[in-house]
């Protein structure tokens, strides 16, 4: 039986929170998520599945109520992903269910985890402590519905984005995140594209060198030996530029490719938040209609509600503008290190791939008659 | 011996014809004055012809031919060995400058002498600008042909004409009627294109007409570059014709004859001559062998070829992405806020920008020379194929006069049972003439048989150093593609790391 929610901190480093691998297990996927104790005497190893990570999430969005809880920008989770529907999964996770054994996936979950163990108010919660160190996987039991229903609220009916801002950073930085939202899913789709071309090429490679391996006959006559030769290096080349493909495919979407995957979900996640904030302005100005148009034997009631709303639009509006400053910094931290680490890893196959093309050119010069 | 003409030609063509790229570099640092053509170019194929040792040993056959201009030339130019007394040729890498002597057979000191003091190459021909001559349907491509040349057989050492495409499938056809009956493997001229010379006529300015037309060219190029490799070919005065004169008289009825109708017919032919299962009793298998192998081969090419097209589109694909893929992060690095980051952002732009390039480039050489050296070789294939299948028609030829004579053998033989005298008379001059017939036929086959198997050993020689010196031209431009790229992250990490 759960603990119910209650502030505590993290028994764990930030930093350390590891999602190793995924294991799969018939339908599902398990992920091992490994953390060390702050105490430094060992470190805590758990298997979760997407249904605990989704778990966690409710947890975070149905907290008590704390004033201004709207205003903050939710890390954003990777959605489940589908194990038997490979052109499927890929629309919908794109970079995340690209690259080898789930790694790319692991390390956005990883992301997730981290953000949230490193925000101050959302690491508070004793969901996360006990998604990270409990052994027992996190019960399915239905989460208190509190502020998540006011959350899906805030989310429909009417359309709100259009809705002019009472103040002018709030204004910008909507007009901003709209432009970037959509700029940055754009980058994530070509970007996919050009990973997804890489691949087929290292595919064709391998056709090719297939087929000059067929082209290589046991025979004793020397001049049909030499041509043999050639075919048979030409195929090692043709190997060569293979692996390069495939090396700069893996590359792209582990740093870069990833990069840009976190930049469009978190993106889209300070949209959401934004959006809440909207919705609770136009509550804000209804509130104030509908008080200032009171009859007097309701008048006290509505100027009460009006109020309320004030004093909650203020305290998420304050939480929104630190959120905003911390997400900024955030995020281009997170691009600083996907484009370094991008640079880096391209750079060092760009010359592995170099040198192994110049031993080629030799050894093709070498080719004796 | 041969007319005093070709003895000079043969003196002169005796020494080694290397004409690759480092010996042209090397020739311009002896001060000559390459044509412009030729020293910007990197010759493509090392089509050279092939060492000239003369071995008298394999002439056997010829040496009883006093009339037969061909035998001589042959006997003149190389004879591969191929058995196993060939020595491997010494330094016959690209990168040699010396002609390799690799004389295992006496030669004359003379011969050896003008060897060492010969150039590294005779002969060399380009085909450069591409010119659009007239307008609408009538228009057509003038090519320019230039000549570099050693060889006093020629009027000048240098020297450039104007061809269109007609006139070298004319030169083809020529020498098709001429030398194909001897048993030589001519080299076959790129295919016509209705759909490409349209757009070029209509005049469309787009990047698929100009690839057209370069394609165009470096196939005319290799094409002429093959034929004036080839020893006997270089002697016909049609090529030196070609090569020399100023307006050569319009080539017609090439539309029917084009280089594919051509080798269509011949297969045609072959496939005619295979139903009426022609078996030659071969002392050896060996041409039934090489008959096989290059069947199988030309299997093998088109599959690469096919192979080596996909490559192509996907890297032409890659090119297109990788564009789109710029444009949508120089939009975000513009819409970014944080001007390092917008920076960088743009710098990554810029340098997908690049790669794009890159690619397009490599896409190029994927095709260029890859591609189109499968092609080539599909094509020279089929023409191999076809000089077996003369091969064949010669022997069937020599066949049948045979059973004619035995005919007319038993025609004579009834004749004189039944002692008509004045008939008698006529079968035995028939007979003497199909005796001659005979012995002519015979004659024909074993000099064929012997020209075919040179020119296939001359061919897999040449096979095997085309496929490689265009190998090394496509990893050099690999190569520098790749060094190119390892610049581009280099110029790229600082500005990564700057972002703060």
């Amino acid at each position: 039986m759960m603990e119910e929610a209650r502030e505590g901190s993290l028994s764990v480093s930030v930093q350390t929170i590891r999602v190793t691998e995924a294991v799969r297990d018939g339908d599902a996927l398990t992920f091992v998520v490994i953390s060390q104790k702050l105490s430094g005497s060992g470190e805590y190893h758990v298997a979760r599945t997407h249904e605990d990570f989704e778990w966690l999430q409710q947890c975070l969005f149905s907290q008590e109520v704390v004033p201004g809880i709207l205003g903050v920008i939710f890390p954003p989770l990777p959605a489940k992903p589908q194990l038997n529907a490979p052109t499927k999964v890929l629309k919908q996770l794109g970079f995340l269910a690209m690259g080898e054994d789930w790694r790319t996936y692991c390390r956005a979950l990883e992301t997730y985890l981290q953000q949230v163990a490193a925000h101050t108010m959302l690491s508070k919660n004793k969901c996360l402590e006990n998604f990270l160190t409990s052994s027992e996987p996190p019960g399915r039991q239905r989460v208190r519905k509190g502020i998540f229903n006011r959350l899906s609220q805030a989310m429909d009916g009417m359309r709100r984005e259009g809705h002019k801002d009472v103040d002018d950073f709030f204004q910008t930085e909507r007009d901003n995140n709209l432009t970037l939202t959509g700029c940055s899913k754009s980058a994530t789709e070509r970007f996919i594209d050009v990973v997804l071309t890489e691949q087929k090429l290292a595919v064709a490679c391998g056709h090719f060198s297939t087929s000059l391996h067929l082209c290589v006959e046991q025979e004793e006559d020397s001049t049909v030996l030499a041509f043999s030769k050639i075919c048979v290096k030409l195929s090692e080349v043709i190997d060569s530029i293979k692996r390069n493909f495939e090396s700069v495919a893996e590359n792209n979407l582990s740093t870069m490719g990833l990069g840009l995957d976190l930049e469009s979900r978190y993106q889209e996640a300070e949209k959401e938040m934004l959006y809440r904030r909207t919705c609770k302005l136009v509550e804000l100005e209804t509130a104030s209609r509908n008080a200032e148009r009171a009859k007097p034997v309701k008048k006290a009631a509505m100027d009460e509600l009006k109020v309320a709303a004030e004093k909650e639009f203020d305290h998420v509006s304050g939480v929104a503008k630190q959120e905003i400053a911390r997400f900024h910094s955030a995020r281009v931290e997170l691009l600083r290190q996907a484009l370094i680490l991008w640079c880096e890893k391209q750079l060092e196959t760009a010359r592995d791939t170099s040198t192994r093309y110049s031993q080629h050119l030799q050894a093709f010069k070498e080719l004796g008659e | 011996m041969a007319d005093g003409d070709s003895d000079e030609g043969e003196d002169a063509f005796v020494g080694n014809s290397n004409p690759v790229a480092e010996s042209f570099h090397s020739d311009a640092a002896k001060g000559e004055e390459p044509a412009d053509v030729f020293s910007e170019k990197e010759t493509s194929t090392t089509v050279n012809s092939s060492i000239t040792t003369s071995n008298p040993k394999s002439n056997g056959a010829h040496s009883d031919d006093e009339n037969d201009l061909f035998a001589e030339a042959s006997v003149e130019l190389s004879m591969e060995n191929p058995s196993a007394t060939a020595k491997p040729s010494g330094a016959e890498s690209t990168r040699s400058l010396t002609p390799s002597t690799a004389a295992t057979q006496p030669k004359s000191i003379e011969q050896l002498e003008e060897e060492e003091g010969k150039d590294n190459f005779d002969m060399d021909v380009a085909v450069t600008n591409p010119e659009k001559i007239g307008d609408g349907m009538n228009a057509y491509m003038a090519y320019k042909v230039s000549t570099r040349t050693t060889l006093p057989m020629f009027r000048n050492r240098t020297f450039s004409v104007w061809r269109r495409f007609s006139d070298f499938l004319g030169l083809y056809e020529k020498l098709s009627v001429k030398h194909s009956l001897n048993g030589c493997i001519i080299p076959p001229p790129p295919e016509k294109s209705v759909v490409g010379m349209t757009k070029v006529k209509v005049g469309k300015e787009d990047s698929s007409s100009a690839d057209f037309v370069e394609r165009r060219r470096a196939a005319l190029e290799r094409y002429l570059q093959r034929v004036v490799s080839h020893p006997s070919l270089l002697q016909d005065p049609d090529v030196r014709e070609f090569l020399e004169r100023d307006e050569l008289p319009r080539a017609v009825g090439t539309h029917a004859l084009s280089g594919a109708g051509f080798l269509k017919m011949i297969n045609r032919a072959s496939d005619a001559v295979n139903k009426m299962t022609i078996k030659i009793n071969d002392s050896d298998t060996w041409f039934d062998d090489k008959l096989q192998e290059v069947e199988s081969e030309e299997l093998q090419l088109r599959k690469l070829h096919a192979v080596v097209d996909s490559l192509v589109n996907h890297r032409k694909e890659l090119c297109g992405n990788t564009a789109v893929f710029a444009k949508s992060m120089a939009m975000l690095g513009t819409s970014e806020d944080n001007t390092a980051l917008s920076r960088a952002l743009s710098q990554l732009a810029e340098v997908e920008d690049k790669m794009e390039t890159l690619h397009q480039e490599q896409a190029a050489s994927d095709f260029f020379i890859l591609a189109e050296l499968l092609a080539d070789y599909i094509r020279i294939l089929g023409a191999v194929r076809g000089c077996f299948e003369q091969r064949m028609k010669t022997w069937q030829r020599w066949q049948e006069a045979q059973s004619t004579l035995q005919k007319k053998r038993e025609a004579e033989a009834k004749l004189l049972w039944a002692n008509k005298p004045d008939k008698l008379q006529q079968a035995k001059e028939e007979i003497t003439e199909w005796e001659g017939k005979v012995t002519q036929y015979e004659r024909d086959f074993d000099r064929m048989s012997v020209t075919v198997r040179k020119e296939f050993l001359r061919f897999e020689k040449e096979k095997s150093k085309d496929f490689k010196s265009q190998i090394v031209k496509y990893l050099e431009s690999l190569l520098q593609s790749q060094q190119r790229l390892v610049k581009f992250w280099e110029a790229f990490l600082p500005e990564a790391k700057a972002i703060a």
